[in-house]
């Protein structure tokens, strides 16, 4: 038997394929399946990822090449002038572009060390036994099965500056009672970022969890014999255990934080101004509400690059410090 | 010490499942306020009196159909989850069980999609659903999510766990591909496939960036587009939003009652990779 290890693409295919090419001995005389058979397996599916995954990648490529006005006849190619506008500091785009930019990129460094850490630490305490486990998992987790719109919705009442519960316990508690969350900054970015945390922690927390649960006893009892303190089982014995999950929770974290859209559509509908207003965001109004479209996908494709090379140091990073 | 370590750990506990619970108790008892109450300062826990006039006037508005979206939504969830879990587990096997020439090619090139942002599709998949004729129909929110990269990845771990004695059996008294993969496969990887369903089921009726941008009429969009229709035509009624943003919540928090171990089985599962 033959186990099929993940393989980026290009990456080690041919000698792959140069092994499946010899001659083969059906076992127990039986053939096992005809030569169509797994390309009509497969069909439906690739027919569905071919056309709404890898075209539209490639289809994304041509557009940001053309003035691409969906609402006009003519589609005249371009070049590069696309991309070169928003990286010329004297367009009109440049502004828009880049200011949303820098929305998703504090919103993205604001919330990823949270949403790392805050569900780490709840799974390392739902990690022990206790009577009720299994009902508080399921509580954390709750928020996260209702969707960003109920969530942005109701948030959108809590956070209210005037008749907001926020601001009323606030001011119970002697803090400030008239914070306006939805239309201020700094103020907008602690609301969109509480309102992540609360929505994904269940989420991450069962990631890591189940990856907890994986990690040998004996690894801890043999820790506990050589005297480590429980500081020291964490940084020996557990983070260890946790680095492939961990490089895969922030890469997804990552992804999902630079990708925000309900939260600020919603609840700040990108405002004051426009500094809540993310580059998703930004892309579909672009895009999908003023129809410029070769400039949209200009601007995703920038955005996808962007994270991509953020993707590949973090690859980079969790692999450095193995061994 | 013993006692009181676990007494911390409770009330750290019950704090934090309130924290995420009082929310959504809120959203539900302002849901039965009057305009009046549910505007009213400082906000109350208990409504005075007890209302469903904020559900009558949503039920009954016109420019706000959200039975419609209710029915929306439950159609394109099932089409979707439907379509996820049929595709999905079909190429699963394939990867799992069948050897042919470029099976490696195909299955990195599946997995490495997980990692892609989905931002670089909105604008292509906008112009490939008009070109379809699909702007502004369901179809545009059932079909093009449905090629589930996760879902292959998924069910192929699955299928490479159950014993190929079973199928090597059924293959020697004459069953053909499909019928050992609808007869053995399927019946044993029952619960793998409820987990992707529900995943899908729920990925699908939260879905929000897309509906709203694809779906443009009132009539046609689905629960979480539709909230956004009523934020942006009620912006102070306070009552309308919470009552709507019950009606969207009710049908998956039941789901997650009773199926939660499926589900957070699935997510689980989702970090377990290589």
């Amino acid at each position: 038997m033959r186990t099929t290890p993940v393989v980026a693409p290009g990456d080690a295919v041919s000698t792959a394929d140069a092994v499946d090419r010899g001659p083969r001995t059906p076992r127990r005389g039986v053939a096992k399946h005809g030569k169509a058979t797994p390309w009509l397996f497969l069909s439906p599916y690739l027919l569905l990822f071919g056309a709404f995954v890898i075209l539209p990648i490639v289809l994304g490529g041509w557009i940001s090449l053309h003035r691409w006005d969906y609402t006009l006849p003519g589609r005249p190619f371009v070049g590069l002038d696309n991309y070169q506008a928003l990286f010329d500091p004297g367009s009109t785009i440049y502004q828009t572009f880049w200011s949303s930019m820098r929305a998703t990129g504090i919103f993205t460094v604001a919330s990823v060390p949270l949403l790392l850490v805050l569900p780490l630490l709840v799974a390392l305490v739902m990690n022990q036994r206790f009577p009720g486990r299994n009902l508080f998992r399921a509580v954390y987790f709750a928020p996260y099965v209702l969707g960003v719109a109920v969530v942005a919705v109701v948030w959108r009442y809590l956070l209210d500056a005037n008749i907001g519960l926020i601001n009323y316990y606030a001011g119970l508690l002697g803090l400030p009672d008239g914070t306006a969350w939805t239309t201020s900054t700094p103020a907008a970015w602690v609301a969109l970022v509480g309102v992540t945390v609360w929505w994904t922690l269940g989420y991450n927390s069962v990631i890591y969890l189940a990856a907890l649960q994986d990690i040998p006893r004996e690894l801890y009892e043999a820790a506990r014999v050589d005297g480590a303190s429980a500081w020291q089982q964490f940084v020996n014995v557990t983070l260890p255990g946790l680095r492939p999950v961990l490089a895969f929770v922030t890469m997804i974290t990552i992804i999902a934080s630079a990708n925000m859209f309900g939260q600020s559509y919603l609840i700040t509908q990108g405002g004051p101004g426009r500094e809540t207003r993310t580059a998703i965001y930004q892309i579909a109004e672009t895009g999908l509400r003023n129809f410029q479209m070769g400039s949209a996908a200009a601007m995703s494709y920038v955005l996808t690059l962007a994270l991509m090379v953020l993707s590949v140091g973090i690859f980079w990073l969790f692999r450095e410090r193995k061994g | 010490m013993r006692t009181s370590r676990t007494a911390v750990r409770y009330t750290l506990l019950v704090v934090l499942g309130l924290v995420f619970i009082s929310p959504l108790v809120f959203m539900l008892i302002t849901s039965l306020k009057t305009r009046g109450d549910a505007t009213g300062f400082p906000p109350s826990w208990i409504p005075n009196p007890f209302s469903t006039q904020a559900y009558e006037s949503i039920l009954s508005a016109p420019g706000t159909p959200v039975l419609r979206w209710f029915a929306n939504s439950l159609v394109a969830a099932l089409a979707n989850a439907a379509l996820v879990v049929v595709t999905a587990a079909l190429a699963a096997y394939a990867l799992a069980r069948m050897e042919f020439r470029g099976r490696n090619l195909v299955f990195g090139l599946i997995i490495a999609t997980l990692f892609v942002p989905p931002v670089i599709l909105v604008i292509p998949n906008y112009l490939i659903v008009g070109e379809l004729g699909w702007l502004n129909t369901l179809a545009a929110v059932i079909i093009p999510t449905a090629a589930s990269a996760f879902g292959v990845f998924f069910l192929r771990q699955f299928f490479l766990a159950i014993p190929e004695e079973l199928e090597e059996a059924a293959r020697l008294d004459g069953a053909s591909p499909l019928q050992i993969f609808v007869r053995v496969v399927l019946p044993l990887s029952r619960p793998a496939l409820a987990t992707l369903a529900l995943l899908a089921l729920l990925a699908n009726w939260n879905d929000f960036l897309w509906p709203v941008y694809v779906l443009f009429s009132p009539e046609m969009q689905t629960l979480p587009a539709g909230l956004s229709t009523l934020q942006s035509a009620n912006a102070v009624r306070y009552d309308l939003l919470m009552a709507g943003a019950v009606i969207a919540s009710v049908p998956v928090l039941v789901l997650f009652v009773f199926l939660q171990r499926f589900i957070i089985e699935g997510v689980s599962r989702s970090g377990l990779k290589g």
